[in-house]
């Protein structure tokens, strides 16, 4: 009964209230959403990895990061399923707990990427000036510099780690979001409701919030999926090349790093973690696709 | 209510500046209903927009404007934007997309800092014919004809005493036109309000005004009475050729058509 | 005594369909006309099917879009069962449209003067040159002062009005014997408008084509037409020569000429239009 009425309230004709009329635009894109199976499957990747994030004390062996000696390189079986690493420690339990880590660094990347982006470029497409050209040359600086190379230099300045690798991934991801919401707000900026909000003497901080920001957020939220991809690999990177997560925590890209060396004799010690990296990238990417058709469906098919 | 002395606006710089409008000078009494008329290019609208005060980073605007008593600045104060408002010509593009049309009729109140503001909002609602079954949806889920009174509510929020209209009814098709121009003449009516209509259709301005003035190439070509624009007493050759033009196609009319060149 | 002429084209029953997630929805049901050698104007409110029709008649209608008709005839060939190079050779060749803003309808990458040779060589075997010459007299036939130099031109160095004009010259050049206007001059100042439109008029008759105008403008087109057609929820509501628009009978004909505002009307409320449901019934009595 509880069901039938949430669907009710979310179909009615005639909206009571902000939120109600809120949360009929969301389930709305929500079945658009639903209705394209690869996006579907994206989401469904990504849900997994959240859970199994979540439950990793419950669904791991208590001494799954201690290493067993005896047990070194086990083939995966009925025991291991993903096999046993040069420690003797169970991979597929390793990965669990990477999956943590990978959230983590996705997480954080994301909250300090997706503001910074989107504040520079709103303030600088919309404002336009001086401001927009100091602010596009901060951000071009940042843009021109690769990536692993950058985040490369910083963590060898400020020390390996997993903070500092997250916070050097940041500092090399935040360019692209900047100049994707300068370009909308470039388009925005002329609109007449921009104008009517002027005309009613609202004040350029509270345009740039409540009228040009949210509509620059759907191609930000866009891009950083699609960009989830790269920024777990350059993790996975800083972490293959000694930079990041240190040992023994079971960061992926430190896994395959450490166990690249076995690769011939005992291909599922750098493979399983790889595929893990393979999947959520792959996740990430269609759900981003995904969510780029209900945005905006004129784009592509 | 309104006077404007040597109204000039230049878009660019230096030499190569452009204006849109050169030296324009009029003036609109009080609870008066003005129109601008011209084609594209004529800088009606751009007039409309430089007493709004929405040209201030675009353009170099000089020359004097007053309104209500009040000598306007660079900044406009907010008591100006409490008593002028203005409705756009794009039902689509004047409301936020992502706001509900409780949020955007709520905005102005809660700018201005008044009270009350939820039944203002339904009382204005009530004004331009929408229940308050609307309050709650979004611009894409209304009609354009809709759209336009959700406009027109927005504008009466503040209690205005200048409307400025920017062709409000060229996107909308002609019977929700009729609608919405008498809508408006009826508010203008209940309020006192002054109206300053920009439109390229002279039976709109007929039909609305009673005083007008046309423009060309951002000049003046002439102001006159509506009266005296039905009577055809106009001795300007733009404006007679205009008029001939609005009232449909005629093809010995048509060769006697001439430029009137930059 | 003079045989009257076979219409150029002849449209029975057309209903045009679209399958949408929330179901059917019939822009077109049952329009039916002729069009001889004249100017005929289809007027409508947004909505009312007139630009699915002209689309229609050309096979232009969007995926998705079903279209059926009992009869739909150019100069008898039916172009319901046609295959697809007879199509082509009539699109352009024999049936050509003009849009509504040539901002949208020119390539923006080639110049006018190519584009307009494009389409002649098309529906032509002649030679480059020919089609260059041809090219320069159908610009001087639309009243483009310098051909050549517009000849070099982009379509975005062009105003508005020559753009159309260029569109006409295009349209006109493969010789066809019908052109659909869909709001051509909806996008352009009045005194422009009525100037493109003399030079579709002038050609439209020294060549014997028919013209079919589609506009919301029904003071336009009751001016410029010799026939007008008036469409509401995708039906034809009324069919009427165009000076005798004024003695209109069907309500909703009526009820679009009462709420217009006129020059020489009075400041008293103008009439609004009181939709009749019963106006989207389809009607059964056309068989």
């Amino acid at each position: 009964m509880g069901v039938l009425a949430l669907r009710g309230w979310l179909l009615a004709e005639v909206p009571q209230s902000k939120t109600q009329a809120r949360c009929q635009r969301l389930f709305i894109s929500w079945l658009a959403f639903k209705g394209n199976p690869v996006a579907v499957i994206g989401l469904l990747i990504i849900t997994s990895l959240v859970v199994i994030a979540a439950l990793a004390p419950w669904i791991t062996a208590s001494d799954a990061l201690e290493p067993d000696l005896a047990g070194r390189l086990q083939p995966p079986g009925s025991e291991h399923w993903f096999g046993t690493d040069e420690l003797g420690r169970d991979i597929r339990d390793r990965i669990i707990w990477g999956s943590r880590i990978t959230l983590y660094i996705v997480g954080l990347v994301s909250i300090i990427v997706v503001p910074i982006g989107l504040m520079i470029g709103v303030v600088a497409g919309y404002i336009g000036g001086w401001v927009d050209t100091v602010l596009m040359r901060l951000t071009d600086i940042f843009l021109a510099f690769p990536r692993l190379i950058l985040a490369m230099a910083l963590v060898a300045a400020l020390g390996p780690g997993l903070e500092n690798a997250v916070l050097a991934i940041a500092l090399t991801t935040w360019s692209p979001f900047a100049r994707i919401a300068r370009a909308e707000a470039l388009t925005i900026r002329n609109s007449d409701f921009i104008l009517a909000a002027r005309m009613q003497g609202v004040s350029t901080p509270g345009i740039l919030v409540r009228h040009v920001a949210p509509l620059c957020m759907s191609s930000v939220i866009v891009r950083l999926t699609l960009d989830m991809a790269g920024i777990i690999l350059t993790a996975a990177g800083l972490g293959f090349l000694g930079l990041g997560a240190q040992p023994p925590t079971p960061e992926w890209g430190a896994m395959i790093s450490l166990g690249r060396q076995y690769l011939i004799d005992q291909w599922w010690v750098p493979t399983m973690p790889g595929i893990a990296i393979l999947v959520v990238s792959l996740g990430f990417n269609l759900l981003g696709d995904g969510l780029r058709d209900v945005f905006d469906p004129k784009s592509g098919g | 209510m309104i006077d404007i002395q040597g109204l000039d606006v230049a878009f660019g710089h230096g030499k190569h500046a452009f204006h849109a409008v050169r030296e324009v000078s009029l003036s609109v009494e009080t609870g008066q209903s003005f129109g601008l008329v011209g084609e594209s290019g004529s800088g009606k609208t751009t007039v409309l927009r430089a007493l709004a005060g929405l040209l201030d980073r675009v353009a170099t605007v000089s020359g004097n404007m007053i309104v209500d008593g009040e000598t306007l600045q660079a900044q406009r104060s907010k008591t100006f934007r409490q008593r002028v408002q203005m409705v756009f010509q794009d039902p689509y593009g004047s409301l936020h997309p992502r706001h509900t049309v409780d949020t955007i009729m709520s905005e102005p109140a809660r700018v201005h800092r008044l009270d009350r503001i939820e039944e203002r909002v339904v009382a204005a609602l009530e004004e331009v014919g929408l229940d308050a079954s609307f309050r709650f949806r979004y611009p894409h889920q209304i009609s354009g004809g809709q759209r336009q009174r959700v406009s027109v509510a927005r504008a009466l929020i503040t209690d205005p005493k200048i409307v400025l209209l920017d062709e409000p009814t060229s996107a909308l098709d002609v019977s929700v036109q009729a609608e919405v121009l008498n809508l408006l003449m009826r508010l203008k009516r209940e309020h006192g309000l002054t109206y300053v209509l920009v439109s390229h259709n002279l039976a709109v301005v007929a039909h609305m005004c009673e005083t007008l003035s046309v423009m060309q190439n951002g000049a003046i070509v002439e102001t006159m009475s509506v009266q005296q624009l039905r009577e055809h007493s106009s001795t300007m050759p733009y404006t007679r050729q205009l008029l001939t033009a609005s009232l449909g196609y005629d093809r010995g009319a048509i060769d006697a058509f001439e430029e009137f060149g930059q | 005594m003079s045989v009257p002429e076979a219409p150029l084209l002849c449209v029975e029953d057309l209903h045009v369909t679209y399958h949408t997630p929330t179901g059917l929805v019939q822009a077109v049901k049952g329009v039916s006309f002729e069009l001889g050698r004249e100017k005929l104007g289809i007027v409508g409110e947004s909505g009312s099917g007139k630009s699915q029709t002209g689309r229609a008649i050309l096979g232009l209608t969007a995926p998705g879009g079903e279209v059926q008709a009992r009869r739909l005839e150019f100069e008898g060939t039916n172009l319901l069962h046609a295959d697809k190079k007879t199509l082509r050779r009539i699109r352009g060749g024999g049936i050509s449209m003009i849009m509504q803003d040539p901002k949208y309808s020119l390539n923006p990458v080639m110049t006018v003067g190519k584009q307009i040779e494009e389409a002649f060589l098309i529906h032509s075997n002649d030679s480059k040159r020919e089609a260059y010459v041809r090219t320069l007299a159908m610009l001087r036939a639309v009243k483009i002062r310098e051909p050549e130099r517009v000849y070099k031109a982009y379509p975005h160095e062009v105003s508005g009005g020559m753009g159309q004009r260029i569109m006409i010259a295009m349209m006109m050049i493969p010789e066809p014997s019908i052109i659909i206007a869909d709001e051509p001059t909806s996008a352009l100042d009045v005194t422009v408008q009525l100037q493109v439109l003399a030079v579709l008029d002038d050609m439209i008759s020294e060549r014997g084509m028919g013209l079919i105008f589609i506009s919301h403008d029904l003071n336009l087109i009751a001016s410029f037409c010799d026939r007008i057609l008036i469409m509401y929820g995708g039906q034809v509501m009324e069919e009427c020569r165009a000076d005798e628009l004024a003695q209109a009978k069907h309500p909703y004909t009526r009820g679009l000429l009462d709420c217009l505002p006129r020059l020489d009307g009075g400041k008293q409320e103008l009439a609004v239009l009181r939709r009749d449901p019963a106006w989207l019934e389809v009607l059964e009595k056309l068989s």
